[in-house]
């Protein structure tokens, strides 16, 4: 098995730190892994994305140009990586704020209204963990267990405290994305 | 009045000078008349006196002083032009039970070191730096230095030091002397026995205050460079008292004693 | 390998907590991006609590280097760390420190240049780091590490190389490998020397000069000619022998392999993942990643050469390490390289391509 994963969104939407949830949570699934960010002057302000990969294997590169998964969080990132998909694999995305919804019809696309959700729930900090739910509901690359303890892992000790409201956020999720085009 | 022979000159009665052993048998390469060969004497009878030469690093740095290790009987490193502050610094930090002092000209001190002076002494590390400024870069041949006087002549301003095409000299003693992590600083001269006994105890205090801890002593000595100057010893000493001192005035500069 | 301790980290925190494990005694350093996470996590450990390690912020590249210069010189493991820019101002120091023959232990996160360039990934600066990269005739021992793993593993292995051969040693990453999170498995701890190791291990060092030795002295001038080829050769004759003794490398699907890339680093991955493609595709093609830059794996890729048709250095430069590569095969086959310069990173496919278009179809 080897899972690849890009999520990109706006710096402060929690791009990097689902990605580094997921990413202890391979590890402590005992799976090889990597967390690739882009960094630079996009990272001051503006948009950030970062490659995860999670593998059985030793992982060759951790930069990709296609990804079986692509979790886009606002309207620049789906204009840029729509197309870094491989035909087949899945987008998944927040229409929050979204104009130009995804146009392929090669890939599977759902859709997670975790911006409204959050704030529904009074949860605006867990909002990623919504997204990183509904992603574990099409693609269970990690067991719940292992989640448990990734959150533990890259969370300060002084957030511990939040880890349930971080589970619930991930379960919410699990139940609230929704198919928008399937392949067949 | 008896001849006095050679033999009596030996007798140990009559003995009121020793060359400390903390100076190598090695010939001093400085030009006879210059301050370097008085200086490196000096430092060394204090490290004697007190009793620290297991303890002690130098560093040297590129000009004249770049072979002050093979006269200086103790531990040394030889430092890029400018770095020493850089290199004490480290030493201090990683070894901050030993006694540690650069010795560097006006050259590396003042011109191409300005950033590592300046740092070294804003940290207030707990060093000596002992700074000799004869107003030209000696070792390359007589070029302009940073603290070359206005209107003095040197190789790269042959007609005197113009400052409205050169710049001003630089007093970087004074400057650094503003910087809250300077302990002691002081300007002193080893043209008379008066002065070499002044500068000898500056010398001393700089490397008490390292003792205890007290923070960076940073001691001038203002010097002469005959051959650069191109005069006879005597001139030069007589030059650096009519302009190198109205210029850069001996004396203590800062003394903290907290 | 199990019983240690398992984190998920970035490269360049890898690095640093690494050289803190390997005993480090001191770093010193100057923000610069890509690889101000060195510090900044350095600083965030309290080293000076945890093993008494000193970590000082310095004025400038060139203080810090020549801080480095000053703490080899008293035995201690001390290491620098900075990105291309920095490096190229270091190099004064550098050259002194090979010069004086001291260990000690340098990071670059390659950026793009020339000149101030980018901040993103490179590999452009291989000739600087094999060839010398300051004034006169010396080596660095280079090490090219190609995951967060490798970031580890090489601070303690580089602090025993420079011991073992009073020499520098470069630790060639770039910005990809030092930002990049994975897992990877920490050294234990390893004392730092004591005064009495350290007189003991290196008693060339400056420790004060004790009435049972002569003074140390350290220094890279030899004002007479005879003395400094006496030393040059001495230095060259210690090339040699790391040239004998330390090459490393790595070879995939070399065996039956037709074509061969050669890649380090960074571009040793991507390649890695453009072989996996390229096998898919029926291609017969290896990849050999050097591990050690200099001394540089000649012998297994000459033995290559006598069985392959050609191979393709992958470099993120003009092509750099291809040079070396011709050497070592002395021509026997055709070389060809592909690259992104500028701080572009090429995916896999784009290598694929070259392979096809550059080296099978060309």
């Amino acid at each position: 098995m080897t899972e690849e994963i890009l999520i990109a969104g706006f710096g402060g939407q929690g791009v990097l730190s689902m990605g580094k949830i997921l990413a202890y949570s391979g590890v402590m699934g005992n799976k090889e892994v990597s967390w690739m960010p882009s960094y630079g002057p996009e990272m001051r302000g503006g948009t950030a994305n970062v490659t995860v990969i999670i593998s059985d294997d030793r992982i060759s590169s951790p930069i990709l140009s296609l990804v079986d998964t692509a979790i886009i969080l606002n309207q620049q990132s789906l204009d840029k990586f729509e197309n870094s998909v491989k035909p087949g694999g899945i987008l998944i995305y927040d229409p929050n704020g979204i104009t130009k919804r995804p146009t392929r019809r090669d890939i599977n696309i759902y859709s997670i209204h975790a911006a409204d959700e959050a704030a529904k729930m009074g949860l605006t900090k867990v909002f990623n963990m919504i997204v990183l739910g509904g992603f574990l509901k099409i693609k269970p690359v990690v067991q719940p267990e292992f989640i448990h303890k990734g959150l533990e892992k890259s969370l300060p000790v002084r957030h511990h405290n939040m880890i349930p409201e971080n589970e619930k956020a991930i379960e919410r999720g699990k139940e609230i994305i929704t198919p928008e085009f399937l392949l067949n | 009045m008896d001849t006095v022979t050679k033999d009596d000159i030996r007798k140990p009665e009559n003995l009121i000078y020793k060359r400390t052993n903390l100076l190598t048998d090695k010939t001093m390469s400085y030009c006879p008349g210059c301050g370097h060969g008085t200086t490196h004497r000096i430092i060394m009878e204090v490290l004697e006196e007190m009793g620290i030469q297991e303890k002690t690093i130098g560093i040297a740095p590129v000009g004249c002083s770049v072979l002050a290790y093979e006269f200086m009987n103790i531990d040394m490193q030889q430092a890029a032009h400018g770095r020493a502050p850089a290199l004490a610094t480290a030493v201090k930090r990683l070894m901050p039970e030993k006694f540690v002092f650069t010795y560097q000209g006006d050259g590396d001190l003042a011109a191409i070191g300005t950033a590592e002076t300046i740092h070294a002494c804003n940290r207030g590390e707990n060093i000596v730096i002992i700074f000799i400024n004869n107003g030209i870069y000696g070792m390359t041949g007589g070029q302009m230095a940073p603290t070359t006087l206005p209107n003095m002549k040197s190789s790269t301003s042959p007609y005197g030091r113009d400052v409205k095409l050169m710049g001003n000299p630089l007093k970087i003693t004074e400057l650094v002397a503003q910087l809250p992590g300077t302990l002691y600083v002081t300007r002193q001269a080893v043209h008379t026995p008066a002065a070499v006994r002044r500068t000898k105890k500056a010398i001393r205090k700089a490397f008490e205050n390292q003792k205890l801890n007290k923070g960076l002593s940073f001691v001038e000595v203002v010097s002469n460079c005959n051959s650069g100057w191109k005069m006879t010893p005597n001139q030069a000493n007589e030059w650096m008292v009519e302009n190198m001192f109205p210029f850069y005035p001996l004396g203590d500069i800062k003394v903290n004693e907290d | 390998m199990s019983m240690k301790e398992l984190r998920l980290m970035k490269g360049n925190e890898a690095f640093a907590e690494a050289a803190i494990r390997a005993g480090a005694d001191g770093y010193f350093g100057y923000p610069i991006t890509p690889q101000s996470e060195v510090m900044e996590y350095l600083m965030a450990q309290k080293p000076h609590e945890r093993t008494g390690m000193v970590v000082l912020q310095a004025e400038s590249e060139i203080a810090a280097i020549n801080m480095v210069y000053a703490g080899a010189s008293c035995g201690k493991r001390v290491l620098t760390s900075s990105s291309s820019p920095g490096i190229s101002l270091k190099q004064e120091g550098i050259s002194y420190i090979a010069g004086a023959e001291l260990p000690c232990v340098i990071l670059n996160a390659v950026r793009g240049g020339p000149g101030l360039g980018t901040i993103q990934p490179s590999q452009s600066d291989y000739f600087q780091s094999t060839k010398g990269g300051g004034h006169g005739d010396y080596r660095l021992i280079v090490l090219a590490p190609s995951s967060v793993q490798e970031m580890s593993d090489f601070a303690s292995l580089s602090f025993d190389l420079a011991f073992k051969y009073r020499n520098p040693v470069l630790i060639l990453s770039d910005g990809a490998i030092g930002q990049m999170m994975e897992k990877v498995y920490l050294d234990d701890q390893r004392p730092r020397f004591t005064e009495e190791e350290i007189i003991k291990n290196t008693p060339w060092a400056t420790t004060g000069k004790t009435a049972n030795r002569e003074r140390n002295i350290i220094t890279s001038l030899n004002l007479d000619s005879h003395v400094q080829e006496e030393h040059n050769i001495h230095l060259q004759a210690k090339y040699r022998e790391i040239e004998k003794n330390e090459v490393r490398y790595e070879a995939l699907h070399c065996e039956d392999a037709e074509y061969v890339i050669v890649a380090y680093g960074s571009g040793a991955r991507l390649s890695q993942k453009a072989v996996d493609i390229a096998r898919a595709k029926g291609i017969k093609v290896g990849l050999l990643r050097p591990i050690t830059l200099f001394p540089f794996p000649k012998a297994p890729l000459a033995e290559l050469a006598g069985r392959v048709k050609g191979f393709m250095t992958v470099e993120m430069s003009a092509g750099q390490m291809i040079e070396d590569v011709k050497l070592a095969i002395e021509c026997k086959v055709k070389v060809e390289h592909f690259g992104r310069m500028g701080g572009i990173i090429p995916s896999p496919q784009e290598i694929v391509d070259a392979l096809e278009s550059k080296l099978i179809g060309g």
